[in-house]
């Protein structure tokens, strides 16, 4: 064998062709990825008027997402989801007892707040530390199995931490009420607040809940500085996954999902490997945790039950799986339905169709109603399914098949679809 | 010294003798086959040489030390490979990333956190798996997903994945089984070349006496858990004890 | 001594729901090698069909009833139930205070029907995809089963009372030489621990003596075969879902007494069911059982007062700690195989 690098033809390679990639590299981050990062970087950024498509007062302004509160919570559930998706998507340890890590996370912000200070990056630093902790020691036992089995202990966890929470750890965790913020709260960075008034997290003095609306005709958009912050966080933590998901122990982390027998006859330990995806993954979810009790300053035990848990399992299935982008989707999808969709009632749906027929609008509103308003679980739970028979890349699958039938002349798919494609490959 | 040296090896599995005072030399850069007819042990023999099994007595060194009580990476890592009857290899990747793996576990160990960095611009990890890819003729399949590949090129990818890792004990589980004539010349004529370009032993377990006797140098003949004899291949051959372990009672016609 | 009785007792009934619902699932998927998270959900259906049939025997009309007179002395009207004009008044009152037994037989072909349709339907195109798709596929179908219960029924428990006749309690203490009332044990309760006893006996012997069960049980540890011998074994896998699904609806319908029904009661169990499957071992039917009355009475201990003095909370998490205690030290569940779900 020489050590001249030849084709399957026997010509030379020119400089080994899969470098070239390497010289175009903006941030660490390929072609693709650094632009689908842009996409992202002005979605979120301009999220405010996006969201905001309607005019105040008009019969569709109940459409708009835009308000502080929402928009906080897409981008913190996408935190949680791409970090579930770094375990899930890449490892394909299906862990359902997920929420147990923002939970912690949640508590261990709080009592820095109560503590410390009520200024956010103490807080998030510590829900990230707590929750990467409770992680290691959870991943360290339920790791010991794989499959089922390890849904199950993970589920056994999470619902062992919910019933303390709820009961036994009451001094701490507040049980039933829950855990809010005192102005006797004890902190002792920033000394005592007044009697009587209301903590407010900050950043540096910014206050989460501050608002700048502005007015533009009939329109109305509010930029938060709470939405920003957590969506700034969010940036960084989706940059970090793009980087793990392209780095060499991302691949190993494919590696176990694909064939993990080899992967130990390889000399590769997949132990160490599926503990250390599993800690980032408990960090994403206590970050998001965190950022939580920034936004609210409040926690309550149900944040750990196991529906929470499920949640996060159908944002990362229905975005798509192992795609980088598909969990925000997911994410940004659910928390819509949960606020937007929900809201929709009897007589929206009566306005809607009131252009037919009497008896044939009714009809119509009939046949919607039992879909939407308190009925919206109902179509997540069909669309849940839908994804799963039909489209196991999720969402992001989804949009790809549309593109490659609107661009046949195109060769390859899109980056985010490439890894759909992948996992339902794999399955076929 | 063999660089593989097995003393005194039994397994039992409930009632059954799987092995029974099994003891084997492989001699260092030589071509070693273990045949045996069914259920003569030598899968289980493999099993205890790459820690998926370990043995109830005996000893298995390799270069002078023990195996045994290591698990399967950790044996690996001391440079023995294991090629699989069927071929194990990364299914959802990409023939490239197949072969990055082998290259990243040789030069960074068991477990390396390197979760930021991108691995196509480690260049060197990069050329040594584009030339690993290249030995094996299968450079323009680099972005082909390895699943798709065909059985014969999985079982080429495979065996350059094992020699990615340079290890100095190739271990080979009946590498043709279920495979067409083309493939298994295909096969032979790769084993060989390795064989001569590389400073590498081969221990080859096969059912198949022609693969047997183009390859191997010496031959060990296993029949219900024991050796039998062991001896070169052309003195195997002719050997009764051979004839008789295979055609069983048909020896007396 | 009379605390222990006691104690086993109070883990009886909520043991069997565990152990009904365990073995269900059990046998899906030990027939089927499905991991379905939509048991809970054929449990809570079970439940609604004594609450329909209740409600369907209570279907009344309008009558005049001309010897009474409301308080402006006008003749009352009354509301009669269809049940009365067909079987008299006294048997139609006997039959709708009978509603959750007589919905045994009401609910029996229903599960069946309820379990073929979704075997058929939904569950046959994922026997070949992973694990992990089966969990989510089966999730997401409770999650809408939960759902449409919810339309129909609204979110409030309703409330479905035993027959009259088995209000009240029945005191062991007295039975077995203890003082009076020191082991009170609601009749309803032991009646569930019977049934629940007589349908787990029922499956086995099923299992066990007719040549259906046997192929079954073939098929259960080697499929292959099975289908090698020509045998349709696809069929018959169908028919276990089927009864898997009415053995989990039963458990459902005798379950509404001891709790008033709510769409999200089959989450609720499935939750700790998979957790009693995983001890008992996956695959293993005599393991669910036995895991099943084991946990429940486990949690009852666990709840004794004298016992969370000790360890306050640990009735909460006690079936939990169980759970990865035994996962850990024995990783095949107290009966489990080799080789079941390992991958």
């Amino acid at each position: 064998m020489t050590d001249q690098v030849t084709n399957a033809s026997g010509a030379p390679i020119p400089a080994a062709q899969t470098r070239r990639d390497a010289r175009d590299r903006v941030l660490g981050l390929g072609k693709k990825d650094f632009g689908l990062f842009l996409l992202v970087i002005a979605l979120t950024m301009l999220a405010p008027f996006i969201l905001n498509p309607f005019p105040e007062g008009s019969a569709l302004s109940q459409f708009n997402a835009g308000y502080p509160d929402l928009m906080q919570r897409f981008v913190i559930f996408g935190i949680f989801a791409i970090g579930f998706n770094i375990l899930f998507g890449l490892t394909g340890y299906l862990s359902f007892g997920h929420a147990a890590f923002l939970g912690v996370g949640s508590y261990a912000g709080i009592w820095a707040m109560k503590l410390l200070t009520l200024n956010v990056i103490p807080s998030i630093v510590t829900s990230i530390v707590v929750a990467g902790l409770f992680a290691a020691i959870v991943g360290f036992i339920s790791l010991r199995r794989s499959g089922i089995y390890f849904s199950i202990l993970t589920l056994a966890f999470a619902m062992m931490s919910f019933a303390l929470a709820y009961s036994v750890l009451t001094p701490i965790t507040g049980g039933e009420t829950g855990m809010q913020l005192q102005y006797f709260d004890p902190r002792i960075l920033d000394g005592p607040l007044e009697p009587g008034t209301t903590p407010r997290a900050n950043l540096f003095g910014l206050e989460m809940a501050a608002s700048y609306q502005l007015e533009v005709g009939a329109w109305l958009f509010t930029f938060n500085a709470g939405y920003y912050i957590a969506a700034i966080v969010m940036l960084i933590a989706f940059y970090l996954a793009i980087r793990i998901f392209r780095s060499p122990f991302g691949m190993m982390l494919r590696a176990i999902k694909s064939n993990q027998q080899r992967m130990n006859y390889t000399g590769l330990n997949s132990k160490p490997y599926t503990l250390a995806a599993f800690i980032i993954s408990g960090m994403y979810a206590g970050l998001a945790g965190g950022l939580l009790v920034a936004m609210d300053t409040q926690v309550g035990a149900e944040r750990m039950f196991w529906t929470a848990s499920g949640e996060v399992v159908l944002m990362t299935i229905l975005g798509g799986a192992g795609t980088l982008i598909g969990p925000v989707l997911g994410a940004g999808f659910i928390k819509y339905f949960e606020n937007i969709v929900s809201k929709i009632n009897e007589s929206t749906l009566e306005a809607w169709f009131a252009f037919l027929p009497g008896g044939l609008s009714d009809a119509a509103v009939a046949v919607v109603y039992p879909f939407v308003g308190k009925g919206w679980h109902l179509t997540l739970g069909l669309l849940f399914m839908a994804v799963v028979i039909f489209l196991p890349g999720g969402l992001v699958q989804g949009g790809s098949k549309l593109a490659t039938v609107f661009r046949r002349d195109r060769n390859a798919g899109p980056v985010e679809g490439a890894a759909a494609e992948k996992r339902q490959a794999a399955e076929d | 010294m063999g660089i593989l040296e097995v003393r005194d090896v039994s397994k039992r599995f409930g009632g059954l003798q799987a092995l029974g005072d099994v003891n084997l030399s492989v001699a260092e850069r030589s071509v070693h086959a273990i045949i045996g007819p069914n259920g003569a042990g030598k899968s289980t023999l493999l099993n205890c040489l790459v820690g998926k099994l370990i043995p109830d007595t005996g000893s298995v060194s390799f270069e002078g030390q023990s195996v045994l009580g290591r698990k399967p990476h950790e044996i690996n890592q001391m440079g023995i490979s294991r090629v699989f009857q069927t071929p194990e290899i990364f299914g959802d990747l990409t023939v490239l990333e197949n072969m990055l793996i082998p290259c990243f576990a040789h030069r960074d160990g068991a477990f390396d956190l390197s979760a930021y960095a991108n691995m196509m611009s480690d260049t060197e990890i990069v050329d040594r798996a584009e030339h690993a890819l290249s030995d094996m003729r299968m450079a323009d399949k680099r972005h082909m997903h390895a699943a798709s590949l065909s059985r014969g090129d999985k079982r080429r990818l495979e065996i350059g994945m094992c020699l990615a890792q340079e290890p100095r004990l190739l271990l080979l589980d009946e590498p043709t089984a279920g495979m067409a004539r083309a493939d298994t010349n295909n096969t032979i004529d790769l084993l060989r070349e390795i064989k001569e370009t590389r400073p590498i032993t081969i221990c080859i377990i096969e059912h198949d006496m022609h693969v047997v006797f183009s390859l191997a140098e010496r031959i060990t003949v296993l029949a219900q858990g024991t050796p039998l004899v062991e001896d070169t291949p052309d003195r195997i051959k002719g050997h009764p004890k051979v004839r008789e372990a295979y055609l069983g009672e048909s020896s007396g016609h | 001594m009379d605390a222990i009785i006691l104690q086993i007792l109070n883990g009886l009934d909520k043991g069997s729901a565990y152990a009904l619902i365990a073995l269900g699932l059990t046998l899906i998927f030990g027939t089927l090698g499905v991991v379905n998270f939509a048991h809970g959900a054929l449990f809570m259906l079970g439940a609604f069909c004594a609450v329909t049939l209740s409600r369907l025997l209570q279907l009344s009309h309008e009558v005049v009833d001309d010897t009474r007179t409301d308080f402006l002395g006008n003749p009352l009207t009354v509301d009669v139930p269809y049940v009365y004009d067909i079987f008299g008044e006294s048997a139609g009152a006997a039959i709708i205070d009978w509603a959750v037994p007589l919905a045994i037989l009401f609910a029996i072909p229903i599960m069946i029907l309820i379990g073929v349709v979704m075997e058929r339907g939904l569950i046959k195109h994922f026997y070949k995809r992973p694990h992990a798709d089966q969990i989510l596929v089966t999730f997401g179908l409770a999650i809408v089963l939960q759902e449409v219960i919810k339309y129909f029924y609204g979110a409030n428990p309703i409330p479905t009372p035993a027959p009259s006749a088995f209000v009240g309690s029945f005191d062991f203490g007295a039975v077995l030489g203890f003082d009076p009332g020191s082991i009170v044990y609601p009749y309803w309760r032991l009646i569930y621990f019977f049934f629940a006893a007589i349908v787990i006996a029922a499956v086995f012997a099923f299992l066990q003596f007719t040549t259906f069960g046997m192929v079954v049980r073939a098929g259960m540890a080697d499929r292959e075969t099975v289908t090698l011998l020509g045998i349709d074994i696809d069929k018959r896998f169908t028919i276990m879902f089927g009864l898997a699904a009415a053995v989990a609806g039963l458990a459902g319908v005798m379950y509404t007494p001891i709790n008033s029904p709510n769409y999200h009661m089959g989450m609720d169990f499935l939750v700790l069911s998979f957790v009693v499957v995983v001890v008992g071992g996956m695959g293993s039917l005599p393991g669910a059982v036995l895991a099943g009355f084991l946990l429940g009475i486990i949690e009852a201990f666990a709840s004794m007062s004298e016992v969370l003095e000790i360890l306050p909370g640990i009735n909460q998490i006690v079936i939990y700690l169980v759970a990865i205690i035994v996962l850990l030290t024995r990783p095949r569940g107290l009966m489990g195989r080799k080789g079941v779900m390992e991958d």
